[in-house]
């Protein structure tokens, strides 16, 4: 009972801080809410017990990926942008329209797909030990891939922003 | 703790309609990024809804993978945007036409 209130409310919290994500005037304020809407979901992680995920959510996401974004709107100074209501256009009223539709078509069809809530669980699905085990077992090649992904993005991310030297 | 799968599941939805909306109408390339990563968090909340409903490790080995893909999109797309800044003082995605012809 207090557990399903408490997701209601980080949910609606989580919702709220989207909303101002996207229509927030200066990038910063955007970025803050974004933190903020990061720190929900590991929160609704914890809830559905995937403490592991809960963690590198905070860490990774709250943490590395918000400051990368920070840092780099600092470095580019930028101008506010006109926020999504103020000079409605068409155009704009065309992309509500498509998110209305589309929003409407994914929560008619939800019914009928899962409609059951969740049986008995297994807390320890989503422990260290668990993700551990099964990362280095049965998915040790992709894995592998992904740290050749993330050298490739690290490499390939210094050559594009370093400034030209000759 | 047994918990409503569905109310996840349609919170994912509306995180995910969000972001498209930012997509779809904000014009500075930063903000779409952070729309960007908001889509893939939803998406990523739905995966771990359903690694619960099934009991299943799956779905959450499944979001270790999009967090490393998010990290690595995110340091790419953020050079390219200091690099077009570098030569055309904007982020605004409407005057970047360089492929355009």
């Amino acid at each position: 009972m207090i557990v399903d209130i408490l997701f209601y409310i980080t949910a609606l919290v989580a919702i709220i801080s989207g909303i101002l994500v996207i229509t927030g005037k200066s990038p910063v304020t955007s970025a803050l809410s974004l933190v903020l809407n990061f720190f929900c979901i590991a929160f609704i992680y914890l809830m559905l017990e995937a403490q592991f995920l809960a963690i590198i959510q905070v860490i990774v996401y709250a943490g590395a990926i918000m400051v990368l974004f920070l840092f780099v709107i600092m470095l580019l100074n930028l101008q506010d942008d006109q926020t999504l209501f103020e000079k409605f256009d068409l155009k704009k009223g065309f992309a509500v329209l498509l998110t209305a539709l589309f929003l409407l078509e994914i929560l008619y069809i939800l019914p009928a797909g899962t409609n059951s809530s969740a049986g008995v669980s297994f807390p320890e699905l989503g422990t260290v030990e668990a993700i551990g085990k099964y990362l280095f077992s049965e998915y040790l090649y992709p894995f592998e891939m992904i740290s050749v992904v993330l050298l490739a993005a690290v490499v390939g991310a210094v050559v594009v922003a370093k400034k030209k030297v000759d | 703790m047994n918990h409503n799968i569905d109310a996840v599941i349609a919170l994912s939805a509306v995180l995910f309609g969000l972001g498209v909306l930012g997509v779809l109408t904000r014009k500075n390339a930063i903000t779409i990024f952070m729309s960007i990563e908001l889509m893939l968090n939803s998406v990523n909340l739905s995966l771990v809804a359903f690694s619960r409903l099934h009991n299943d490790i799956t779905g959450q080995m499944l979001v270790i993978f999009v967090m490393a893909i998010a990290a690595a999109e995110v340091a790419v797309g953020l050079a390219i945007v200091i690099s077009i800044f570098r030569n055309r003082q904007t982020a605004d995605v409407t005057e970047i036409n360089l492929l355009r012809w």
